[in-house]
């Protein structure tokens, strides 16, 4: 079945003419229509747009052109501007705000002729970490709807797991891609701090947001960073580093290279996902790869770390959301002050008003010091120990989350609690870094993720050793029941 | 009685000449239709980043050389959080605890003669806000956004001046200096040049400063006087009549020529500053530095120094023509043909007809109806006395209106001026046989009727007589009171 395919596959036959890119996406759009309802993966479908996008790539294909995603049907999370398009962010704040232009992600994958789907549900604002926080209500789990996919990226990874797009898009803030990627059995990438434009990616947390990719594979994975990375003058952050050619180097072996266990992310770990873990490591030794255990000693502090340096962004990146120059307004405001409070009072929910009061909290006079900076201070110790680990080790490796997908309302109403849900995840924000998440096995028939992180730009090893991994294994093949055919 | 003494501090606004704005491509030009200057950027639109305008960070630079301060080799942008509908983004980008340029000072000439020194705490670079607009909406307000985004230079004073004249006479040096520099154009109307002043009163002795006021948004220098004086007076007697000063932000009323507390823009004052995680820190390297450097004009004070040591000029006339850049290249050009042994000369009419002139015409300098080598041939021909100073000003008058060069004028008319022994002692020996009941007069001793005499005889020759040698055949010809 065509959904099963690779994007390396399917590029293949659309290139020597044997399937169309307008069947493909016809393919894809009969997905969603079935199976989307159950899920709610997607907040918008595009058929029309995709179809015709379609057609202009089969006609770019007709012509003798051909590139690696000229014709390949994706989904973009719904925080990515897109010209034309309703971007909602999965917030009322903006269910009525059609982006005027294209973010760099967007832009660069439409010129390489990929086509977009739809926009994928999400978190509100991208703060949550099981999809429950969507003004669109939540996501899904497909391996098993009773469960959440993850978040804030939890359409983005749903969507991928049915197989309702050949690769989908995604942001990682503190996890965002890596821990709904886990939970949902795909290969999820979060490139380092830079190497992707943020470019009309709506902000959350502007020092730690980063555009990805979900894909089946590594591989494709690989196709598709290679086509989003790259230096953008419009994004200050962005960085000025060649991109290599990251799918020339998926086969590269792996002997000689040193994996470091990463010791904290194993205390308390579920005896299961401890033991997947260990198994993953027997399959990287096979592989002649070296591993020895790594202690990063501040690491544990990266939650609380996180959730200062995070909403005191965000209570700056939101203001901008007033109602009154587009988004959501209250109806007849009686002045200023009503106009603010009633329109973002209304247009926000729950958990984004709770980060943007901690946010304004931590910033305030009084109090800068003793949260703001202090985090900012302990932002540098855990970058330090990365810096220090990747001295002795070319990759780190361990659980992507503590535990497989969770019930959809177990732990919405505990904010500390799901918070913790990032606890392995966030280091590589703090630090910058880049990091995968991949299918290692199961545990009570649940996908459960494998991360990797590496030092600054090296996607390319990251991918490299997933893909080895993926070529010796077979749990990234799983498709969730009724989502395989 | 308490001698109080004035405390003073200026934070002034300059607008930085950029042509496209701090953090977007969006054009800065004044006075377009509303919202037609608005980026996505500046309407922070959602996704949208700053990306810093390089050019403003030269501009900046340029002025701390100018300043003689420190440039820091990283400086960082800071949000500064408050909600107002101008504000699109809910903050501002500025700078705040690492500002570009810091520990400057510059000389500031005073009434007296004397010379100050004020000291420049800091200049940052960050963006204008939008304009809000209340007229002509019913029950609503307009939000002009082409002015947010616009790069200012805020440039903050030292506590150091000690009178209203002189918070002015230091606004006015910066303001001539930005414009030397051309990193702003100074135009006051416009709002490019602004200031907010700080003003505070103390027993004189006092060493702790006293409680201040903050004034904003004062946009001419008339205003920054009247507005100091108002305040210290109010003050001064608030104090005096029991009560204290509070910490406020207060508004110039020019109609009313009065202050009045400013209802603040947002309930707190909690900006909440952080550094900008969009913008990376700038750094500015020894090399950056030697560049600008290398643009650096001749400075005000250098070229005042220069007029006073090389073409004798005092220094209140060296300091006036080194007001400004394009005043000082027409009085040199000036000489130039004339040469520098007039310099006083032409001064004498550059700040004198010549301002008069573009005063009363409102001509710029630059736009002068007479040109600086056409003044020079004027001035030319009073140094050879082909013309007395006194014709010269009508011949001045003449080019103005006509566009004519001074020989023409003076050819043309007839101006040329007698020199003519015999033809003025012929015109003395009439007006004296004309005149016998002033003649016995003055030879009786009313000697004030030598100036009579030098009257009718100028009126005769249509003041053409050269005056030197008028005065001395007249002397010889009258014989001296008796």
């Amino acid at each position: 079945m065509l959904h099963n395919l690779s994007v390396g596959e399917l590029a293949e036959r659309l290139r020597s003419r044997e399937l169309s890119s307008v069947e493909l996406t016809r393919h894809f759009v009969e997905r969603i229509e079935r199976l989307n309802p159950a899920l709610n993966a997607l907040i918008t479908l595009t058929a029309d747009a995709a179809l015709a996008a379609a057609a202009a790539a089969d006609r770019r294909l007709a012509s003798g052109e051909h590139g690696p995603l000229l014709g390949i049907p994706l989904i973009h999370k719904d925080i990515f501007c897109t010209d034309g398009v309703r971007t909602s962010c999965g917030s009322r704040m903006l269910d009525n705000f059609v982006a005027p232009y294209d973010a760099t992600v967007v832009a660069r994958l439409k010129a390489a002729g990929a086509v977009m789907l739809g926009k994928a549900n999400m978190d509100e604002f991208a703060m949550g970490s099981s999809n429950e926080t969507s003004y669109y209500g939540p996501v899904k789990n497909p391996w098993n709807i009773a469960k959440v996919p993850g978040g804030s990226s939890g359409g983005s990874a749903a969507a991928m797991a049915a197989r309702l797009a050949s690769f989908t898009t995604g942001t990682d803030t503190g996890g965002s891609i890596r821990q709904p990627a886990a939970l949902t059995g795909v290969t999820g990438v979060k490139p380092t701090y830079g190497r992707v434009s943020r470019y009309g990616m709506i902000a959350f947390a502007s020092s730690l947001d980063q555009a990805g990719v979900f894909a089946r594979t590594a591989a494709d994975a690989a196709t598709v960073l290679k086509v989003i990375a790259g230096f953008d003058p419009l994004d200050s952050t962005s960085v000025d580093e060649p991109v290599p050619d990251y799918p020339a180097a998926l086969d590269a072996p792996l002997s000689g290279m040193k994996i470091g266990l990463l010791r904290e992310f194993f205390d308390g770990l579920e005896p299961r996902n401890a033991a997947l873990i260990h198994d993953s490591l027997k399959v990287f030794t096979s592989l002649g790869a070296a591993t020895m255990e790594v202690s990063l000693p501040h690491l544990p502090l990266s939650v609380p770390t996180y959730y200062v340096v995070a909403p005191a962004e965000c209570s700056s990146n939101l203001s901008r959301f007033d109602g009154v120059r587009f988004g959501y307004r209250c109806d007849q405001p009686r002045d200023l002050a009503d106009l603010y409070m009633r329109s973002r009072g209304e247009g926000f929910g729950p958990e984004v008003k709770r980060r943007i009061m901690t946010g304004t909290y931590v910033l305030s006079a009084g109090y800068f010091d003793a949260y703001y900076l202090k985090a900012q201070k302990v932002r540098r110790l855990i970058t330090e120990d990365f810096r220090a680990a990747f001295e002795r080790v070319d990759l780190l490796i361990g659980p992507t989350t503590p535990t497989p997908a969770f019930d959809i309302g177990a732990k919405i109403d505990d904010p500390v609690t799901m918070y913790l849900n990032d606890i392995y995840t966030i280091g590589a924000n703090l630090a910058g870094l880049p990091g995968l998440s991949l299918p290692c096995g199961f545990v009570d028939g649940l996908p459960m993720g494998l991360q990797l992180i590496g030092p600054h730009f090296s996607e390319g090893r990251l991918l490299n050793a997933a893909h080895r991994y993926q070529r010796a294994t077979e749990w990234h093949t799983h498709a969730p029941r009724g989502y395989e055919r | 009685m308490i001698d109080w003494e004035v405390v003073i501090g200026l934070e002034i606004h300059a607008q930085l000449a950029t042509r496209s704005k701090i953090f977007s491509g969006a054009a800065t030009a004044y006075g377009a239709p509303p919202n037609t200057q608005a980026s996505l950027v500046d309407l922070a639109y959602p996704g949208v980043l700053p990306v810093l305008n390089a050019e403003a960070v030269r501009m900046a630079v340029k002025f701390g050389l100018a300043i003689g301060a420190t440039i820091a080799r990283r400086s960082i942008f800071a949000r500064k959080n408050y909600f107002y509908p101008d504000l699109p983004k809910g903050y501002q980008i500025s700078q705040y605890e690492h500002p570009v340029v810091s520990r400057g000072s510059l000389k500031v000439l005073l009434d007296d003669g004397t010379v100050k020194t004020i000291g420049v705490t800091r200049a940052h670079l960050e963006e204008d806000a939008g304009k809000s607009l209340h007229e002509g909406l019913a029950n609503a307000s307009g939000i002009d956004l082409n002015r947010a985004g616009t790069p200012l230079l805020e440039i903050v004073s030292e506590p150091d001046m000690r009178s209203a004249k002189e918070a002015v006479a230091y606004m006015k040096k910066i303001h001539t200096l930005v414009r030397y520099l051309e990193i702003c154009d100074g135009n006051m109307q416009e709002g490019s040049f602004r200031c907010d002043a700080n003003v505070s009163v103390r027993p004189r002795g006092q060493e702790k400063f006293g409680t201040r006021a903050e004034i904003k948004n004062l946009n001419s220098f008339r205003f920054v006087e009247k507005a100091i004086q108002y305040e210290v007076a109010r003050q001064v007697e608030l104090i005096e009549s029991g009560g204290r000063v509070v910490q406020e932000t207060r508004l110039y009323d020019s109609d009313k020529d009065e202050t009045r507390p400013m209802r603040s823009k947002e309930e707190a004052n909690d900006y909440r500053y952080f550094p900008d995680p969009d913008l990376l820190p700038v750094e500015i390297d020894a090399g950056f530095i030697a560049t600008v450097r290398a643009t650096l004009p001749e400075l005000p004070d250098e070229k005042a120094a220069r007029f006073a040591r090389d073409l004798g000029l005092s220094l209140y006339d060296a300091g006036v023509l080194s007001a400004s850049r394009e005043l000082g290249a027409y009085f040199e050009a000036v000489l130039t043909g004339l040469g520098k042994a007039h310099a006083k000369l032409a001064a004498n009419w550059v700040m004198g007809e010549l301002s008069s002139a573009l005063n009363r015409d409102g001509v710029e300098i630059t736009a002068s109806r007479v040109s600086p080598a056409a003044l020079g041939g004027l001035l030319a021909r009073i140094v050879d006395e082909t013309i007395s100073g006194k014709i010269a000003k009508e011949v001045f008058e003449a080019m103005w209106a006509e566009g004519q060069g001074a020989d023409d004028i003076i050819e043309k008319r007839g101006l040329k001026q007698i020199t003519d022994s015999g033809a003025i002692e012929g015109v003395i020996d009439a007006v004296i046989a004309a005149n016998p009941k002033q003649l016995a007069d003055y030879r009786a001793g009313k000697d004030k009727l030598f100036q009579f005499f030098v009257g009718q005889v100028q009126k005769a020759t249509k003041g053409k007589a050269n005056p030197a040698q008028l005065n001395e055949l007249l002397k010889t010809k009258l014989g001296g009171p008796a």
